[in-house]
């Protein structure tokens, strides 16, 4: 017989090693005799052997290890055993025999130990502390006081620490504490229960004599139902949650309130009915072109990128409104569309067909320049169906301000923001009925910029130039 | 945090507390970091749970209760005399953070009355989310409830900062809407989960943050006299068109300040909870709203049993199973077993041929399951599910002998 003892709490690694010499000397579980102590023992020399080689288990029976050894049962260390040896010995599926007495055991003390680690996320409440001496970021500093069933501590720590990174704060437990100082976790001995967190010393935090305040009111006296509130909040933690103190009186004033409601008449309005600002609600939407650029400008981007949004610009009642994709880089830069070099081929070619840039007026799709940085430059990135579709509204609203006879879409994001639908452009450009609009689909003089032959570009502008003539003439 | 400050939290807490959503799940993993503050994980907490046994995971209030609107069902209607209050934006932001920092909450789900006009109030609301997300840093999990009369561009917006939208539809027919809340309308709520749905779904797509939590509804029971059936049907159609996360159900309870439309006496509480057992069986049990209502009375669910009872009663021919042979959809409909005891078994039954004391440890509801069933020891004789009182059996609890 040979005994083992660990250390006192979750001792994976104490656990890991006597397992890993077992299986080298394959010592039958029937023959080991686990106990718990400091230091870690491995009692005879058959054992002290520096056999550490690795044992390879099944995927599921190392995280299922590593939650059961935190189990407070004095049994653990020996079931497990027991499933390492039968996983070793021909067993290798054992783990999907649920109703194997041994894999049901485990699967229970597991499911007991994170049903704990859930609770301690859950239930644990800190409390600030006034702060002491100028520390970092003011000297906040929170501190928790919690009782766990089983040994946790170190196990729930990752939720806190990514949680709660920003703050400096101490969990006190009887089974081990923990210290974040906003870089560094530092584990520490069991621990009392801190005079600070006592029950009466709510006042000293307003924000937990507030959360009182919140749990009474976001109670339904009606639906009173303390069963099943202590199956998910048992009692046992109810010690360290300060707004538990408010339940028997809640519990108690339930019957009377509702009474109350059910017996209190339908009471006459006190108030007069608020006709005015009843007829006022309705009058919501942006009154004006430039209602509606105010609300734009004050709104967040859609898209990754932009410094800032790039307004529509041209008298109302145009025409012809053209509508291109999204701002570019320099359209960024200096809040007006189409100041780039897209926009002075547009210029360029307007002024071609005979059409005073002037007298149109001019937008975009999508409000705001999309981009990547690369280095110092900002790459132009193409806006997505989904993007198109949140600025949607928008340019709808835009447009109905405008009041144009003729909307000329440049390129396919604007076709598909003005259609709903996607369009290809080369095959289906020309007059094109939009969404209640008379509409025409061109080219995007980028796409222009971007064709590689002179002979190719000159063709593509002449037709270009022919569209714009064509658009002209339809309004 | 002043005195005054607690007094309007707990006015505003009063007012929103008749919305029973309150899930903090299915947000995509966050981290505030070092300058920040918070995380999501998946997966929701509820950090306490009060007297009524309902869980609280969110900081869930309203922005005001001073509303314009009439619904004659909410405590906060216009012609209520209830007490009224009204935070800032600033208020609201300082409430989440505090609360959050001392581990109470997961995120602050945020309501509000409508004060000035519908895109005044969300625009508002927008903000609170806005400056958490932005100004703070805040990772935790928040849900916003969507003014349906609100202008489209801000739910565009909200969807930017918020982990969830919902839209409550309140009522299950237009009928019951235009007679219960004048100033609402069931095709405008539909147009905006509607678009919500599809911004949602194309965000995913194209890999973007839109709403991650997905939407949901409320639906408010017992308040009209719509049967089960009509109000199962309505879920069917919003889960199926508007691909929403979870329909509330909320059985209209009494009210302070009630109004006198309003039905005397409240649906029993029972009626919700076989709404929300029969909720499940039509999204992860492969129910169709048709046997659902097939195992109750002229469109009302049984309140004495659970629906899959309720419907294996109704279709005795179909048991008792085989736990050793049958498919997991018929494994399914056995009543008493979840979805998770299924999975055992279908797992189990590769290695051993189950029997009952196996079953036993693989499923925690064998006392209702049992009549249903077929293992390897064990076959019901002369047919336990052509008893007459089978239903006596199962709902009464077996009870011991006292002794003296």
């Amino acid at each position: 017989m040979h005994t083992i003892t660990l250390q006192e709490g979750a001792d994976l690694d104490g656990f890991r090693r006597a397992v890993r010499r077992l299986t080298a000397a394959r010592t039958a579980p029937e023959e080991v005799l686990w106990s718990v102590g400091a230091p870690s023992l491995f009692g005879d020399d058959a054992l002290a052997s520096d056999a550490d080689a690795p044992v390879f288990l099944p995927q599921a029976v190392g995280p299922l290890i590593e939650t059961v050894v935190c189990h407070g049962d004095p049994e653990r260390y020996a079931l497990l055993h027991r499933l390492v040896w039968r996983v070793l010995n021909g067993e290798r599926a054992l783990l999907d025999q649920h109703a194997d007495p041994l894999v049901h055991r485990l699967e229970r003390l597991d499911k007991a130990v994170r049903r704990d680690i859930h609770k301690m996320h859950a239930f644990l409440r800190f409390r600030a502390l006034p702060p002491t001496a100028p520390g970092p970021e003011g000297g906040e500093r929170y501190v928790a006081w919690f009782e766990p069933d089983h040994h946790i501590v170190e196990a729930v720590a990752p939720f806190f620490v990514e949680r709660f990174e920003s703050m400096v704060w101490t969990i006190l437990t009887p089974k081990g504490s923990l210290h974040w100082d906003r870089r560094r976790l530092m584990t520490g001995p069991p621990a009392e229960r801190p005079d600070a967190l006592a029950h009466d010393r709510v006042a000293d935090d307003r924000f937990a004599e507030g959360w009182l305040r919140y749990y009474e009111s976001t109670f339904n006296p009606a639906r009173v139902n303390p069963t099943a509130m202590r199956a998910e909040m048992p009692r046992k933690y109810w010690a360290n949650m300060p707004e538990t103190a408010a339940i028997p009186a809640m519990v108690r004033s339930a019957p009377a309130r509702v009474q109350a409601m059910l017996e209190a008449e339908a009471a006459i309005p006190r108030r007069r009915m608020p006709e005015k600002a009843v007829a006022a609600m309705a009058r919501q939407a942006p009154e004006s072109l430039a209602d509606l650029n105010r609300l734009i400008q004050r709104s967040e981007p859609l898209v990754p990128g932009a410094t800032q949004a790039v307004l529509g610009e041209g008298p109302e009642g145009a025409a012809i409104a053209i509508v291109g994709e999204q701002p570019g880089d320099q359209e960024d830069r200096d809040g007006r569309p189409f100041v780039g070099p897209a926009g002075q081929l547009l210029t360029a070619a307007l002024e071609e067909a005979g059409i005073d840039r002037e007298s149109l007026y001019l937008t975009n799709a999508v409000k705001h320049f999309k981009f990547v940085q690369r280095g110092k430059r900002r790459i132009h990135q193409s806006p997505t169906a989904g993007e198109v579709k949140h600025y949607r509204w928008w340019l709808m609203t835009e447009l109905g301000f405008v009041r144009p006879r003729l909307v000329v879409a440049l390129g396919a994001t604007a076709a598909l923001a003005l259609s709903g639908r996607p369009v290809s452009v080369l095959r289906e450009r020309g007059p094109m009925a939009f969404d209640g609009w008379n509409g025409f689909v061109t080219v995007h003089p980028s796409y222009l910029l971007r064709l590689p032959g002179d002979e190719d570009r000159r063709r593509a502008q002449a037709e270009f130039v022919a569209d714009l003539r064509r658009a002209a003439a339809l309004a | 945090m002043d005195d005054a400050l607690i007094e309007k939290l707990g006015i505003l807490a009063d007012a929103a507390k008749y919305d029973a959503s309150c899930a903090s799940s299915g947000a995509k993993p966050r981290r505030g970091g070092t300058e920040g503050l918070g995380s999501t994980t998946g997966a929701g907490i509820c950090h306490a749970y009060t007297p009524d046994g309902r869980c609280v995971s969110l900081l869930k209030i309203l922005l005001t209760n001073h509303c314009l609107f009439d619904c004659v069902y909410c405590i906060n209607r216009r012609s209520s005399n209830v007490r009224r209050a009204r935070f800032t934006v600033a208020e609201v932001v300082d409430l989440t953070l505090g609360f959050y920092k001392r581990n109470c909450i997961e995120g602050l789900f945020l309501s509000s009355g409508i004060i000035r006009s519908p895109d005044h109030t969300m625009e508002q609301m927008m903000l609170v989310a806005r400056t958490l997300r932005r100004d703070h840093g805040f990772a935790g999990y928040i849900h916003l409830k969507t003014i349906p009369e609100a202008s489209p561009w801000l739910i565009e917006q909200a969807g930017l900062w918020a982990d969830r939208l919902s839209i409550n539809l309140e009522l299950p027919t237009d009928h019951s809407l235009k007679a219960f809340a004048p100033e609402k309308n069931g095709g405008t709520i539909k147009a905006v989960m509607g678009q919500v749905n599809e911004r949602i779904v194309e965000a995913k797509e194209e890999r973007r943050r839109f709403s991650p939590a997905g939407q949901s509804t409320q639906l408010i029971v017992g308040a009209d006299d719509a049967t089960d059936r009509l109000v199962l049907e309505t879920s069917g159609t919003l889960y199926q068109r508007y691909g929403l996360r979870r329909v509330y159900y909320s059985a209209f309870s009494p009210i302070p300040e009630a109004s006198s439309v309003l039905p005397v006496k409240p649906p029993p509480l029972q009626r919700e909870n076989r709404l929300y057992q029969a909720d499940w069986l039509l999204r992860y049990y492969g129910f169709t709203v048709e046997e659902i209502a097939s195992g109750g009375e002229g469109g009302m669910l049984d309140l004495g049993i659970d629906p899959k009872l309720a419907w294996a009663l109704k279709n005795r021919e179909r048991f008792p199973v085989d736990v050793n042979r049958a498919d997991r959809e018929m494994l399914l409909r056995v009543p008493g077993l979840g979805a998770r005891a299924v999975d055992k078994i279908l797992s189990a039954r590769r290695h051993t041929r189950l029997r009952m004391e196996d079953l036993g440890r693989l499923s925690s509801g064998l006392r209702r399951a049992r009549p249903f069933l077929i293992a390897a020891d064990y076959h019901p004789v002369g047919g336990l599910t052509d008893r007459l009182d089978l239903r006596q059996r199962l709902v009464t609890p077996s009870r011991q002998l006292s002794l003296f």
